[in-house]
């Protein structure tokens, strides 16, 4: 089958019920987009499905053909650097490993509403689980973002 | 669970493992310049520095870290002292992990016996040793560039990784890096006095991998691709302390991309050529368990058994004063029993090795938290000699203490998968997120019975704590550090308390069970602190005394409890009045050398819910290195712990874990975490650390909130727990 993964078609030979997940990991060979739980619980697998995040750990490779798939590393555009650069500028990360998925989500909140509050903050980051409880710091690298974009 | 049995001696290597480890550690560099240059690293003449510090000819400082980096910002930590002394610029350093020889990066905690990473020890090991090699590499590029240019080396300025001298001469730590190598070794070199400090307490010497990381270039473990590299998932006993019976291989290996099926001591590995399929096959793969010997016990037996051994008298773990007569004379006796549930560490990237043995050379990739423990293991269960092992130590998505495990854990199963396939190819192991949830190695379930004496001004005249639960060391390597039966990490924050309590008694009840336990982000103080810190400020409150108040009584001859706590008291504006619905609960607590008092403001709801709104964190870790990642540690402790008290428990039902993904085991989420203020105490004392001492004071500052709220007492953990209890 055919994937469209951050603007690139791969002819990928995989079972239609791998989850997106393992086809970008293992198959594409993209490592950016995180295994945490396979449940769809933690956030850490989040891609963009043309703009909108899903969880690529429970999404079948199958049902994602003929659609546009965004890992972190594809990420493009004003709020997506706006996001990354607030996360560096802020130190954001411990240990890193869910901010794959925290960025995607942060840039499809900030995208769908420019000036979120605390509630909306965490009302669209609360599938993103980081268990190094760096959401002090989530909620104001969004908050820092949103005053790069002006 | 502990398939292996290992001595003491391993934390001894002979000196044929430290040569050749010394040996080792230089082959597989490629670099120029090493500190103090390539021919020091001779059996006769071991350098101490040969291994911290490498330029390289394209100007790239290369820091070999002691300390693992599982988030808290060791390496970061190493690379601000190295760089403070070498005055080398943040562009140019990079940070490696280091391993193979414990001379050199033995942790100076622990007497600098064996490397590893824990109990909030890596500043405090790190903070000589590191600018020591920093000043040293300095000196040698300084005396190279003396040499060059023709001057005195007085009169060479070095500042952002450039040497200069006033007649205009220039050049980079690389164009030196080959004269600097083949100088002299200065026997001595002293170090910049504090005011001359430019990156040490620096707010704008900022973290090296935040962009990596939030770009999705950092890799770990799990991101490890090698030529032909196969991938396993095991197949674990449903109960602590089962084993295989038997098992069926062919309809795992019916899965399209299964390699192989493999029985491994600690289950059945299935092989394949990419995660998916390994997972699949793993799914079809049929195993029968003996489980004659299993742990079939569940949470409610343990503790109905815990509670009534907490009525026998246990071992002695601190005895002062004659707290059984100045009970009997009490004019009041306050009683509470506590009950804590096991803990999972459930960090986010699951557990995960690569092994891969390449002729005589066995390679294994990892999240190496104690690497010379890990390099034994590793030969024991390969047959390859520990010379010929060499560990890359990964960053790890998380830890929290998981990747601190004695018999070496998934570390062991991927080298013994890949040698049951014949070493044909390098194997990934992966848990899955159920593996790690139902893997073992908790934190311990526990129980405290508490009596405490008061007179008839309500001051405390006796204190008899007994606890009931698993040591963590006993069974283990470390067991040699168990005194008389008792573990230091079981009583850590009871039997050596601050409060001036003149009769005092700590028991410990060493529990007996199956489930395997592990050291847990601040491991006893996990416990140990709720139940002081609730008790002391239970007893303030039935006294009519400001919980702030009563504690400074009670701690005027520990100034570095005293300070945080005022700090703390002073920026949350202790005295002040709250508004409707908000109160307050305070604690402090001292682990691993480092004092953290917190205030915790809960805003109560009318379904009498609450929510933690706002933290006040004031810590004294001495020198603060990096003043914002301090901070970093404070935020992520306290939503570490504050997840733990409000919604974690790990229970068991007939010897089998409940909780199976975040579905059941329930970490901290945005929606919970407060906002949090950090302070640091100002101190010119050894630095100590800051992953850990964060987590302790969160549960029972909250807890302490919910009674100034309430009058409610929370003894059963977690909250959602005790609340309805």
């Amino acid at each position: 089958m055919k994937l469209d993964i951050n603007g690139q078609v791969h002819e990928v030979d995989a079972d239609p019920d791998m989850p997106l997940l393992w086809a970008i990991r293992d198959v594409v060979g993209l490592t950016g987009t995180k295994f945490g739980c396979g449940m769809a619980q933690c956030g850490a697998c989040t891609v963009h499905q043309d703009g909108v995040p899903i969880r690529s750990c429970i999404t079948p490779v199958s049902d994602v053909e003929g659609t546009k798939i965004t890992t972190i590393e594809g990420l493009d555009g004003k709020v997506a650097k706006a996001v990354q650069a607030a996360w560096t500028q802020l130190d954001v990360p411990q240990c890193g490993y869910c901010q794959s998925g925290q960025v995607m989500a942060a840039t499809a909140l900030l995208t769908d509403n420019p000036k979120p509050t605390d509630a909306d903050i965490d009302a669209a980051m609360t599938g993103n689980l980081c268990r190094c409880a760096t959401y002090h710091r989530i909620r104001a690298g969004i908050h820092e973002a949103v005053k790069m974009l002006g | 669970m502990l398939p292996l049995k290992l001595k003491p001696e391993i934390f001894k290597p002979s000196r044929r493992q430290f040569l050749v480890g010394a040996a080792a550690a230089g082959a597989g560099l490629s670099v120029s310049f090493r500190v103090p240059g390539a021919r020091a690293a001779t059996p006769s003449d071991p350098n101490p520095f040969n291994a911290y510090v490498t330029i390289s000819p394209d100007n790239k400082v290369t820091i070999l870290s002691a300390h693992m980096d599982m988030g808290q910002g060791s390496y970061f930590g190493i690379a601000t002292l190295v760089a403070e002394e070498l005055e080398a610029d943040r562009d140019q350093l990079l940070v490696e992990g280091a391993s193979g020889n414990p001379k050199l990066y033995g942790n100076l905690a622990w007497g600098g016996i064996a490397q590893g990473t824990g109990g909030s020890s890596a500043m405090f090991s790190s903070f000589d040793r590191y600018r020591k090699a920093g000043a040293l590499a300095r000196t040698m590029l300084v005396n190279a560039a003396a040499q060059q240019w023709n001057v005195p080396a007085s009169e060479i300025k070095v500042e952002k990784g450039v040497l200069s001298h006033a007649s205009g001469k220039q050049a980079n730590f690389g164009e030196l890096a080959d004269t600097a190598a083949k100088g002299e070794v200065p026997a001595e070199v002293a170090l910049k006095p504090k005011q001359q400090w430019k990156l040490i307490g620096s707010e704008d010497f900022r973290r090296l991998d935040s962009r990596d990381k939030s770009t999705g270039q950092q890799h770990y473990t799990i991101d490890l691709k090698l030529p032909g590299m196969l991938t396993a998932m095991v197949a674990h006993p449903p109960l602590f302390g089962a084993k295989v019976k038997s098992f069926d291989p062919a309809p795992a290996k019916a899965v399209k991309g299964v390699v192989d099926v493999v029985q491994i001591s600690r289950g059945v590995a299935v092989v394949a050529e990419n995660t998916w399929a390994a997972m699949k096959g793993r799914d079809a793969l049929k195993v029968e368990w003996d489980e004659s010997a299993a742990e079939k016990r569940g949470s409610a037996e343990l503790f109905a058994e815990y509670l009534k051994q907490a009525d026998q008298p246990g071992l002695v773990a601190a005895n002062r004063g004659d707290a059984d007569g100045a009970m009997k004379n009490a004019a009041k006796v306050v009683e509470a029993t506590y009950q804590f549930p096991y803990l999972a560490h459930a960090a986010l990237e699951p557990m995960d090795a690569v092994a891969h043995k390449n002729g005589d050379v066995l390679e294994i990739w990892g999240g190496h938290q104690m690497p010379d423990l890990y390099q034994a293991v590793a030969s024991q269960v390969a047959g390859v000699k520990p010379e010929n092992i060499h560990l890359h130590v990964m960053k790890t998505g998380g830890g929290f203490g998981r990747r601190a495990v004695v018999d070496a854990d998934v570390i062991a199963e991927a080298v013994e998968t890949a040698k049951a396939i014949g070493w044909k190819a390098p194997v990934k192991v992966l848990w899955t997120r159920e593996d790690d949830m139902r893997g073992g190695r908790y934190r311990p379930l526990y129980v405290h019975k508490v009596k405490v004496g008061l007179d008839e001004a309500g001051n405390i005249v006796a204190w008899q704590h007994r606890q009931v639960g698993q040591s963590i060391l006993i069974g283990t390597p470390f067991e040699a550090m168990v005194k008389d039966g008792v573990d230091a990490t079981s009583v850590e924050g009871v039997s050596d308390h601050p409060y001036a309590i003149e009769n005092f008694r700590s028991e410990i009840v060493n529990a007996k069970v199956g489930v395997p336990v592990l050291w847990w982000r601040s491991v006893g103080h996990t416990h140990t602190a709720y139940v002081m810190e609730t008790m002391i400020d239970d007893i303030a409150r039935q006294t009519g005394k400001d919980p702030v108040e009563f504690r400074r009584a009670l701690l005027k001859d520990h100034s570095r409890h005293l300070a945080a706590l005022n700090l703390a008291a002073e920026k949350a504006e202790w005295a002040k009045e709250l508004p409707k619905g908000t109160f307050r609960g305070v604690a402090v607590h001292e682990s691993f050398g480092t004092v953290v008092a917190e205030i915790a403001d809960i805003k109560m709801d009318d379904k009498g819910g609450f929510k933690v709104e706002r933290v006040v964190c004031a810590v004294d870790c001495g020198t603060a290195i990096n003043p914002d990642q301090i901070r970093a540690q404070m935020e992520g402790g306290i939503g570490f712990g504050l997840g733990s008290v409000l919604h974690e428990e790990l229970t068991l039902t007939k010897g089998q874990v409940d909780q199976t993904n975040y579905d059941s085991y329930l970490p901290l989420r945005i929606e919970e975490m407060p906002k949090v203020e950090t302070y640091i105490v100002p101190s010119d004392a050894t630095p100590s650390g800051v992953g850990e001492p964060g987590v302790p004071p969160i549960g029972p500052a909250v807890a302490n909130a919910l009674a100034a709220a309430n009058g409610k007492r929370v003894r059963i953990l977690p909250f959602a727990k005790g609340l309805s209890a």
